[in-house]
């Protein structure tokens, strides 16, 4: 069962209904196209080496044979990339730097990590280019490498970076290591916060790195010209991101680089970055012709994502009424290969469900020889959830308090000041875990044989730069031109805005996806900003559209324009002392656009701020076998604080699938690493996400709390779902249990070695 | 690029002529799940692809005086729309239907399953269990292999070159028989098993009077456990006689620690899926349906 309480019951004509998507009928037909459905005439294929070793020295490259093939027609290796300085770029919700983009798009003095790219061919077929790549002899000396953050936290441990002294350091380092960043947060005075508590619980979990896992592998097709103008097609999430990034490494201008978005088969937040594009840029400029290379799923999860594994200690202090006093969170994060771990959201996150007077929060950025994290959801907050929501849980049945009771006796409402300086506005916190404390999932008894799990999680939303266009047809017909990919249904959720904005029918609006060359700027679709950021320019340009419609009208009845009111999806008199005129239809003021000064467009260009932070409560029913260590999810319920839903399936569906990801993360994915340091899992059979057969249809709750800074109360939605479900599933199994798992996954073989070490404890207390 | 001939057989002496012809290059093609991927990875380079699908007698199944001869090639999910086969042996079809997915169901058969010789095949424990005889057409005439000595190490098989596998003959069943299989895998489907077990029960009354075990990702082949199976004949299903079953299987485990499991958990493991192959066995026996695939 799902519940959606909308807050703006006949409020609005289109918000709020569930229309079919206007990408559904190609998805489901297969004629939509996908990053490698796009070919041109003489296209070659390009193919990437990749470094089998974790950590080695690459003291020379000869491609000479592979040159000589016939049917080669170009090679690469990072001699053909300018080096680049040391500039941090923003990418959705990370930070990169191009000097390290440089070197993870093809190595170049190290390859740091098993499958690091170090040279690519573009040959007249994939047989060719595939012998191609076995001609290139590349001289590594291999060298120690490291897999584990702990491990590469030690001193001695093996160095990735020479260069890298941890900012952050207090003293400040003087010596290079593999800690990249040292940050902290701090609120009140945490030691006599924890001084005046009369319970303390403490204690260290980790979690392991794991893949985004969408179905759709990077895939990507360049056409250089000879005028210098390159033409690409990317899978990707932010096209004028790869066209920002690929004119850095490739030393072009963003003008010279026209980047179309194809349909996009998941991103999650590992399509934020470039892997393939300027190598098939650089092929394309070398070989004279059009280059498409699309990844296998192996390269996929050797040398693109992941989400970074991490380890967490937390220390709760709470009074015995349950009122948490002190909270302190330390957070060691994986990088990969290069410096920039989600650990400064991860820190953030980690107590913002909750109003807590004295916290300390640290965290650690820490290189090992691992591929570079990229986002994936809520980058970093899954993880120091997963340690924060479990000690509440301990905390809760040490107390013998209702799990729910203890989170809204201690929860952020608005006015509580995070631990990161932010004062929240209207959140929906309180309403959220209401919400699912009266659902009919909590109300009914759980079943004989499972137990039940409940956690929270938070996360910002972002805003930031969006571009928005909207053109009226001749016909009254309706454009809407925009510029960040569709992963989620956002084209649907812009066309019901602009629907309701402009008054006309919703199957009446086409939105659209343009490239970098036809809308201006568009930052990448991520931080669950599209619909609210991205949603915010398609309202004002309707506006910009409704006030030029409205001078229309003025010259056609010649009055002034400031006369005229838009109602409806017509222009009409604003009262009886202008003067009585039929009101025009925006098929009519289209049909005169000639005589009344030409085509009616209205355009929008914002710096969006204001995005409203969401808040989700997962609830949880589960069984666990006890020989077998196997989990068996019998309900599953998501609540989350969605500010407005637009289309309600959508925001369903984001519901329901950061649910099922963050059950997988919780019970069965992870990276699996040999002594070589080479990944022993690069494919979906001993990857294990989850398979519909494992999980219950997930029931969603959406409760309407607005974002007051968005004209129709948008928040964004698409993160908050994967961060509660993995300690939501491990609070499920300790109250099934008795055993509480500290790391993930918690996988059969896994939980079955806890359980037997359990055994004569559990069998002791009986 | 070397090229690859594909043929395709009439009968089973066409059939082992082009494989005779192909000089240890060829491979047999039947459903090609396995086939077809390893040769996309590179695994395998075949010189020559001989297609068995149009060979009736591989793609049948026939009854005679109550044994089933089911040809080497045909799929799984017709296996399983094959009401007396299930009928009678309703562990080795469970067993071949929890081949790849529904949709590989529709080509992956038991004879491709058991000559792509992985330890963890979840066709060959309940085969094993079974009794199954492998029937093999060569150069030199046909001969007949039991199914537990058909595989050698993983990927390898006793076949010799110009040999196929044509059938497999699952013996008649006395009265009040029945078979189970169970296998461990951390998801529900889509999986590879970290441990899978075939029983094959027959009783009298309460009584086991005959009883095989197939124990299968736990060793370099797939293994008959005659221990197991000689704790539990003789016996009414107790406790003890459970127990000892479980023991003689964990015992026969010679696992390794991989992604997928380590030694301990495997050798526990096959303990616990015995104790629940044998149940459902006997609750088959006595009339009791069983469904679904996951040991819980």
């Amino acid at each position: 069962m799902s519940e959606h309480r909308p807050n703006t019951e006949g409020k609005y004509k289109w918000i709020g209904t569930r229309p079919d998507r206007p990408d559904g009928a190609d998805k489901v037909t297969g004629r939509a196209r996908f990053g490698a459905d796009f070919s041109l005439p003489g296209q070659l294929i390009g193919k990437v080496l990749r470094s089998p070793h974790a950590h080695a020295e690459i003291k020379s490259i000869d491609t000479s044979k592979a040159l000589a093939l016939s049917g080669v027609k170009g090679v690469i290796t990072a001699a053909d990339f300018p080096d680049q300085p040391n500039l941090i770029v923003p990418t959705g919700e990370m930070q990169v730097n191009m000097r390290d983009i440089t070197r993870n798009i093809m190595a170049r003095e190290k390859a740091l990590y098993e499958g690091h790219p170090v040279a690519a061919v573009a040959a007249v077929s994939e047989a060719i280019a595939k012998q191609a790549l076995a001609l290139i002899k590349v001289d590594y000396k291999v060298l120690p490498h490291v897999i584990d953050v702990a491990e590469a936290m030690k001193p001695g441990a093996p160095l990735l970076h020479d260069h890298l002294l941890t900012e952050g350091a207090n003293p400040p380092a003087s010596k290079p290591s593999n800690i990249a960043k040292r940050i902290e947060f701090k609120k009140g005075d945490a030691k006599a916060g924890f001084a005046q508590a009369e319970v303390v619980i403490e204690k260290d979990y980790t979690t392991q790195a794991v893949h985004q896992g969408y179905i759709e592998p990077h895939a990507t097709l360049a056409s250089a010209a000879e005028d210098g103008q390159i033409q690409v097609w990317s899978t990707t999430q932010g096209h004028f991101q790869v066209r920002g990034f690929c004119a850095r490494l490739l030393g072009l201008e963003t003008s010279q680089i026209r980047v179309t978005p194809t349909e996009i088969g998941g991103g999650f937040g590992g399509k934020t970055v470039v892997y393939l594009e300027p190598l098939a840029m650089r092929l394309s400029q070398k070989a004279g012709k059009p280059v498409k290379m699309t990844m296998a799923r192996e390269d996929v999860f050797r040398a693109s994502g992941p989400a970074p594994g991490g380890n967490v200690k937390v220390k709760i202090g709470a009074m015995k009424d349950g009122r948490i006093v002190a909270a302190e969170c330390i957070v060691e994060m994986q990088a990969g290969a290069f410096p920039g771990s989600p650990v400064g959201p991860a820190c953030m996150c980690s107590f913002a469900c909750y109003d807590i007077d004295n916290v300390y929060i640290e965290g650690f950025d820490v290189v090992s020889n691992r591929p570079k994290v990229a986002a994936y959801r809520a980058p970093g907050a899954p993880i120091s959830a997963w340690a924060v929501e479990s000690t509440l849980d301990i905390l809760a049945l040490q107390l013998d308090m209702d799990p729910i009771d203890l989170r809204l006796m201690n929860a952020a409402k608005a006015g509580t000041k995070t631990a990161y300086g932010v004062t929240f506005n209207t959140i929906g916190m309180v309403e959220t875990l209401e919400a699912v404390k009266h659902s009919a999932h909590y109300r009914t008894p759980v079943k004989h044989g499972y137990a039940r799990g409940v956690a929270a999680g938070f996360w910002f939303n972002i805003g930031a730069d969006s571009s928005a266009a909207s053109h009226v047809g001749e016909d009254g017909s309706v454009t809407v031109i925009s510029g960040n990919p569709d992963i989620g249904g956002s084209r649907a959720s812009l066309a019901l805005m602009a629907a309701e904005e402009l008054g006309v029918d919703y199957n009446r609006v086409r939105p659209v996806i343009a490239d970098t060359a036809s809308i201006g700027f568009n930052f990448v679709t991520g931080g669950s900003r599209v619909t609210f950021a991205t949603g915010l320019a398609v309202v004002n340009s309707v506006r910009d559209m409704i006030r030029e419609l409205k001078v229309r009208a003025a010259k056609i009845w010649k009055i002034d324009p400031e006369a005229v009111i838009w109602e409806g999806g017509m222009a009409k008199p604003a009262g009886n002392q202008v003067g009585t005129f039929e009101p025009l239809s925006l098929a009519d003021l289209a049909a005169q656009a000639g005589r009344t000064g030409g085509p009616i467009n209205g355009h929008a260009q914002l710096n969006v701020t204001g995005a409203g932070p969401g808040f989700g409560v997962h609830c949880v029913d589960l069984k666990v076998d006890e020989d077998t260590g196997c989990v068996t999810v019998g309900r599953y319920t998501a609540a989350q604080d969605v500010g407005t839903a637009i289309h309600p399936s959508y925001v369903e569906g984001q519901l329901q699938g950061g649910a099922v990801q963050g059950v997988g993360w919780a019970l069965n994915e992870e990276y699996i690493y040999n002594a070589k340091g080479r990944l022993d899992n690069p494919g979906f059979l001993d990857y294990r996400m989850p398979v519909a057969s494992d999980l219950p249809k997930i029931e969603t709750i959406l409760v309407e709390v607005p974002n007051p800074q968005h004209p129709y109360g948008v928040r964004g939605v698409g993160e908050v779902p994967i961060i509660p479900p993995l300690a939501a599933v491990g609070n499920a199994v300790a109250r099934a249990t008795g055993v509480r798992m500290v790391d993930l996954p918690m996988s059969p073989p896994r939980l079955s070695a806890a359980l037997d070490a359990a055994r004569p404890r559990r069998m002791a207390a009986e | 690029m070397s090229e690859v001939q594909y043929q395709s057989a009439k009968t089973v002496k066409e059939a082992v002529k082009m494989m005779q012809a192909a000089k240890g290059k060829g491979y047999i093609l039947a459903g090609g799940t396995d086939l077809l991927v390893q040769m996309k990875s590179g695994a395998r380079t075949p010189g020559v692809i001989v297609d068995v699908k149009k060979i009736p007698e591989m793609v049948s199944v026939a009854e005679k005086n109550g044994a089933f001869t089911i040809g080497a090639a045909t799929p799984a999910a017709v296996l399983g729309e094959n009401k007396k086969l299930r009928k009678a042996w309703p562990g080795v079809i469970e067993a071949c239907n929890l081949i790849g997915s529904t949709q590989v169901q529709g080509r992956a058969s038991a004879g491709g399953n058991l000559c792509n010789a992985s330890p963890a095949a979840d066709s060959v424990p309940a085969l094993v269990a079974a009794g199954c005889i492998v029937n093999v057409a060569g150069p030199k005439g046909k001969r007949a292999v039991p199914v537990e000595k058909f595989c050698t190490g993983p990927g390898k098989t006793s076949l010799k070159p110009g040999e196929i596998v044509v059938s497999l003959t699952l013996p008649k069943r006395p009265k009040g028989s029945s078979d189970a299989y169970l296998r461990l895998i951390p998801r529900t489907e889509m999986d590879i098993a970290v441990v899978g077990v075939g029983v094959s029960l027959t009783m009298k009354g309460d009584t086991v009077t005959d009883a095989r075990v197939g124990l299968g990702a736990v060793a370099p082949t797939v293994l008959l456990v005659e221990k197991a199976a000689k704790a539990l004949i003789g016996s009414k299903l107790d406790d003890a006689a459970l127990d000892a079953a479980a023991d003689a299987c964990s015992a026969a485990c010679r696992p390794i620690d991989d992604k997928r499991g380590t030694i301990k958990y495997r050798t526990k493991i096959a303990g616990v899926l015995l104790k629940r192959s044998a149940m459902i066995a006997r609750d088959r026996i006595h009339g009791i349906e069983h469904r679904g695939h996951r040991p819980v």
